[in-house]
This record gives C-alpha cells, structure tokens and sequence, in this order.
C-alpha cells in the first residue's frame, strides 16, 4: 500500500513539475495580420522610428554582408554554435509582414515571436524590454514601412540541447526583467535618458560585459568587458584608466564619427555601429557618454604623461627588432612619428591607441590582419588587410614591436600563439 | 643580402630590409609595370601577386617576402605577345592614363588562378580595393569578364552594394 501512496506522490510531483514547465514555456501564437500599407503610419512616427532603429543598431545585426538591408541572414558565432539573424522587413512570408505591432512588442519585450515561439537571447530583449511604448510604436512603424524583401533565414546550428528552444525559457526565468524600469529622480534628465539608451535600446552591457557560462551577463560585472566576434569589447568603466582618460566630448565624437582624438578608430563590430550612431541627434551621444562616464571605476594609473615615443629601458629583443623593420616598411608611412597622415584629422599617436595599450593583444592583431576596410564614402578611417601578407610570427613580431616601442603596459606573452588562435577562430567564422 | 624569387626568376639583392617591394621591383629589378600610386597602401597601382595573393608591395618589406613567389604584370606578357587578360583590356581600351592597370590586371589574375568563374559579386568585390581615377572601371570589369566567360550584368547589379535603409523616410 505504501509502495502505491509513494508512487502516486512521485507521479503527482511529476505531473505538477510537467504542467509548471509547460507554464514557463508555452506562449500563445498572436493572430497573423494582412500586410499593412506603409501610408497608414504617421510619417512623423516613422522618421522617430529611424531614429530609434539607429539607435538600437537593428541594423548592424539583421543585415548580411552585402544583403539588402533588416533582410537577415548574418550568422552570429556564439559559445554555443551559429546563430543566423532573422529578416526583420515586412515580408508576409519570411519576414514580420504580418506581426501585429502586439506581437513586435511582446518580441522585444519578452523574446518571444508572433508564433510563440522564444527567440534566442543573442536577440537582446532583455535589454529592449526597457524601451518606451512609444519608441516600441515608432520602431513598428518604421521597420513595416520599409522595402518586404523575401529571404528565408538559414538555420541555427546550435549544440544539443540548446537547439531545443523551449529551454530558453528557464534562460528567461534566470535573466529577464521584463519592463521599462523608473527614471531616478536623484539624477537629471540627461543622465536618465542615457542610461535608458545604454540599458535598454542600444543594448551595450550585450557586447561589454563577460557572459556566464549560460550565456548570461555575469552578474555585478556588467561593463567589465566581453569578447565579441574575435573582439576585445572594451570595458565601459575603465574609460578612466586610458594613457588619457577620456572626456565627455571624445566619447561623444567618437560614437558618431568612429574616432576619437586621443584613443583611436572604431574597429570590428564597434564600426559599424558607430556608423548607425552617426545618423541620431548629438543630444542621444551626449546623453550615452554622460552616463558611461558616470560609471567609471576609481582610477588606479595613469603612466603616459607626454605624447612622445617611450624611450625603451631595455635592449630590444629579436622579436622586436623584427617587428621594427616591419613597421618601417609597412606602417610608418602613417603610424610613424611626423608622417603626412598624423598631422591630419586629429588622428592620435599609437602612444594612445586603446588596442596597443590594452590588457591582450587581441585587437591589435585583428586590426593588423583585417585592417579597416572602406566603409562608406565619407569615410576618414581606413587600414590595409596585412593578414595575407604576414605570417603568424610576422604578425606577433610587430604586435610585439609595437607594444615596446609605445606602451608603458607590461609585455604581452605568447603572442604567436596568439595569432594564430585568432587567425583559426576568423577562418572558422 | 636578400634572395627574391620573381617571374620564376631569383635574384639576389643588396638593400636594406625594409625597403619596400615596390622599390626592390622598380629600382633594382627595373620591373617598372608596378606603380607607385599613394605609398599607403590604399590605391592599389603597386599590385603585385606574392604566392597566389594580391598584394600592395608598396607596403611589404622586401625581407617579409621570404621564399614566396612574386609575379608582376611583365610576367604575364610582353607587348609583342600579351597575356589573356592583357589582350582584353586593349580590346576593350579599358585603359585612359593607364597608371593603375598593371595593379588592376594583377588582382584580376589573382582572383582568375583561384577562382576561373567568378560571379558578378565575387569580381566586384575582389576588384574593390584598387582605384582608377579616370573612372574605366566599367571597361576593366568587361574585359575581366570577357576572360572569364562572364555574362554582362544586368542594369540593376551594380544598386547591389547601396544601403538604403538610412535614405529618406
């Protein structure tokens, strides 16, 4: 009798656990709507939506390389397998043509699509569901009045069990706060609205913060740094730290212009980005730099005091003498003190690069091996890919070289290794 | 001295390391096809192929070259007798000044050794990196294509790279 009590207990258990879990994971399905004629959207809203979408850098994830634009297809390389963004045009068939601006809020609010079914996080709903109703109306309203393109978005390949999309929603049980959250009336208007736009649309804890195990942001560590795309994402609250610490007005000009006068270029996935930030008012710049400034970390160094080449206390290595011929031949025309292309545009000496001053060699390498490519005709930036001309020792020669020559930061080890860790990771993406 | 192998011939030359190829090519070999356009890698008049890859040789040191080949324009024909891509772009007076077509021919050739069919996509933007400003883009591409058996584009292919999703509302 007792065997039967205990297996009728165990089987209740069981069922209740079922019904719970299917309580967290099932979402309803929102009705399908006909295509909505661009014309009905208020054309202020949509002009607010561009804004918004900017702002959000929509964009920069849901356009393929070379691909029409909001039109999907860019695959996102995660801990966890590929990840392909989706077609956000208003294409009834493979795009959101026939969400209703309920089920466009719902998805940025709460991750889940019109079909109920749960996105997955590498869409940062857990950021844009602090966004307004009214940015949420003007997003809706400029993203279904653009062009439908037809593009079916290739499948995820994501490892087991993470290609069962139900289980995000104990993910969203760890890491969701749905909702807009309260201004602080100790701070003023500016500071708010900054921090709504780093928090909420322009998502930056998603790429600046290092991720849990889970592929959350790690608690209390929120703007530490992350690794994006084969990227350094620099931390946010050691601005303060830099050979100058930044100012107000370079973070500014910098998130619009993708250069800042004593720190250096947009690179990787932070270029484009600033690119789609060149299109906001500078008062939405403004309002993000104050608030990243607000969050700096005390200060702990500060060792460059002159912009003048560090005289080296030590011998150079073999490493670096290499890496000095290479540069002579292949970066002093504009890296090189006194060179044409340092005396134009405000363009900072390496003595303040972020990436030769950084604590890996990481984004020096990328940028030595990709360069920045030509993106756009107003483009002031620009570097030639040096990854097929160097080897890998090459590469780590001149990485080398170049922390010596203009760092006071301690030498970065096992760079060659590094190189070529990086260079498999970039063939692989 | 350094040992430089170009065109299937090796050379050995007295320079300093960090000479650029460009100059070893020029100065010392008399290879005068490759131009010196911008000197920053930019432009792309100084293409030159280093083992299969096009490369701005006015920014590789001479002592990075290593024990790659090097092939040039002159390496592909001679005025008497030109190579495929070389017939073309006369056929198709695909040069004004002239200045960039040896740098133009050797990213093509790079791009055709590797891939004989390109699609209109891969040709554009292999092509990107190199700059005519007399504007015979449109030429260098048709003769490229006569060489590689491409049809001519239809009118829309050349919108492919435009964003327009920042135009007007």
């Amino acid at each position: 009798m007792n065997h039967k009590r205990l297996w009728l207990c165990v089987a209740a258990v069981l069922i209740a656990g079922v019904a719970v879990a299917i309580g967290i994971a099932w979402e309803p399905a929102i009705a399908p709507i006909a295509a909505v004629p661009p014309a009905t959207f208020d054309r202020r809203l949509k002009l607010e939506g561009a804004r918004v979408v900017a702002l959000g850098d929509c964009a920069v994830c849901h356009t393929a390389k070379n691909g029409k634009p909001f039109a999907g297809g860019l695959p996102l390389a995660t801990p966890f397998g590929t990840i392909y963004a989706t077609n956000i045009t208003p294409d009834g068939q493979t795009g959101i043509g026939n969400w209703s601006e309920e089920a466009f809020a719902r998805a940025l609010r709460r991750g889940i699509a019109r079909d109920g079914h749960p996105l997955y996080p590498a869409f940062p709903y857990v950021h844009f569901t602090r966004m307004s109703d009214h940015d949420i109306a003007a997003a809706y309203a400029y993203l279904m009045s653009r062009e439908p393109v037809h593009a079916q978005t290739p499948a995820n390949r994501l490892i087991f069990p993470l290609n069962h999309r139900p289980l995000v929603a104990f993910w969203n049980v760890l890491f969701l706060r749905a909702g807009p959250r309260d201004a602080d009336p100790e701070k003023d208007a500016q500071w708010n609205r900054g921090k709504l736009l780093v928090d909420g649309l322009g998502h930056c804890a998603a790429c600046h913060s290092p991720l849990d195990p889970i592929g959350g942001e790690k608690a209390g560590h929120a703007f530490d740094g992350g690794v994006v795309d084969g990227w350094d994402a620099p931390p946010l609250n050691a601005l303060n730290r830099a050979a100058r610490p930044w100012t107000q007005a370079q973070l500014a000009a910098y998130l619009r212009t993708g250069h800042a006068s004593e720190h250096g270029a947009a690179a990787g996935p932070m270029l484009p980005v600033t690119r789609d930030l060149a299109t906001v008012p500078q008062e939405d710049v403004e309002a993000i730099a104050a608030y990243i400034l607000s969050i700096q970390k005390p200060a702990v160094r500060n060792d460059v005091t002159s912009s003048e080449m560090k005289v080296a206390a030590t011998s150079p290595t073999a490493a670096q003498q290499r890496g000095s011929v290479l540069f002579a031949a292949s970066c002093a025309q504009c890296h090189g003190a006194g060179s044409p292309m340092q005396t134009l545009g405000e363009r900072p000496g390496l003595a303040f690069s972020t990436a030769v001053n950084a604590p890996t060699p990481r984004n020096a390498i990328q940028t030595i091996l990709g360069g920045i490519g030509w993106h756009g005709e107003d483009a002031t930036t620009y570097m030639p890919a040096f990854g097929g001309l160097y080897d890998d020792r090459q590469v780590a020669d001149l990485v080398t070289f170049l922390r010596g020559a203009w760092s006071t930061q301690p030498a970065w080890i096992d760079v060659e290794a590094a190189v070529t860790k990086i260079r498999q990771e970039n063939d692989a993406r | 001295m350094i040992s430089l192998t170009v065109n299937g011939v090796r050379h050995a030359l007295d320079v300093d390391p960090s000479t650029p190829l460009l100059y070893a090519l020029r100065n010392d070999l008399h290879l005068h096809g490759a131009k010196f356009g911008c000197g920053l890698g930019q432009c792309g008049a100084c293409t030159v192929i280093v083992d299969g890859q096009p490369v701005f040789s006015c920014v590789l040191p001479v002592s990075a070259v290593g024990t790659r080949s090097v092939r040039t324009v002159e390496g592909l024909g001679s005025a008497d007798r030109p190579g495929p891509l070389q017939s073309a772009f006369i056929k198709h007076q695909a040069v004004q000044c002239g200045y960039c077509i040896a740098g133009m021919i050797m990213r093509a050739q790079a791009l055709l050794d590797r891939n004989p069919h390109p699609t209109e996509n891969e040709l554009r933007e292999h092509m990107q990196p190199n700059l005519c400003r007399c504007g015979t883009h449109l030429r260098i591409l048709a003769a490229i294509r006569e060489v590689a058996g491409m049809p001519a584009p239809d009118a829309g292919a050349a919108a492919v790279h435009q964003p327009d999703h920042q135009k007007a509302v």
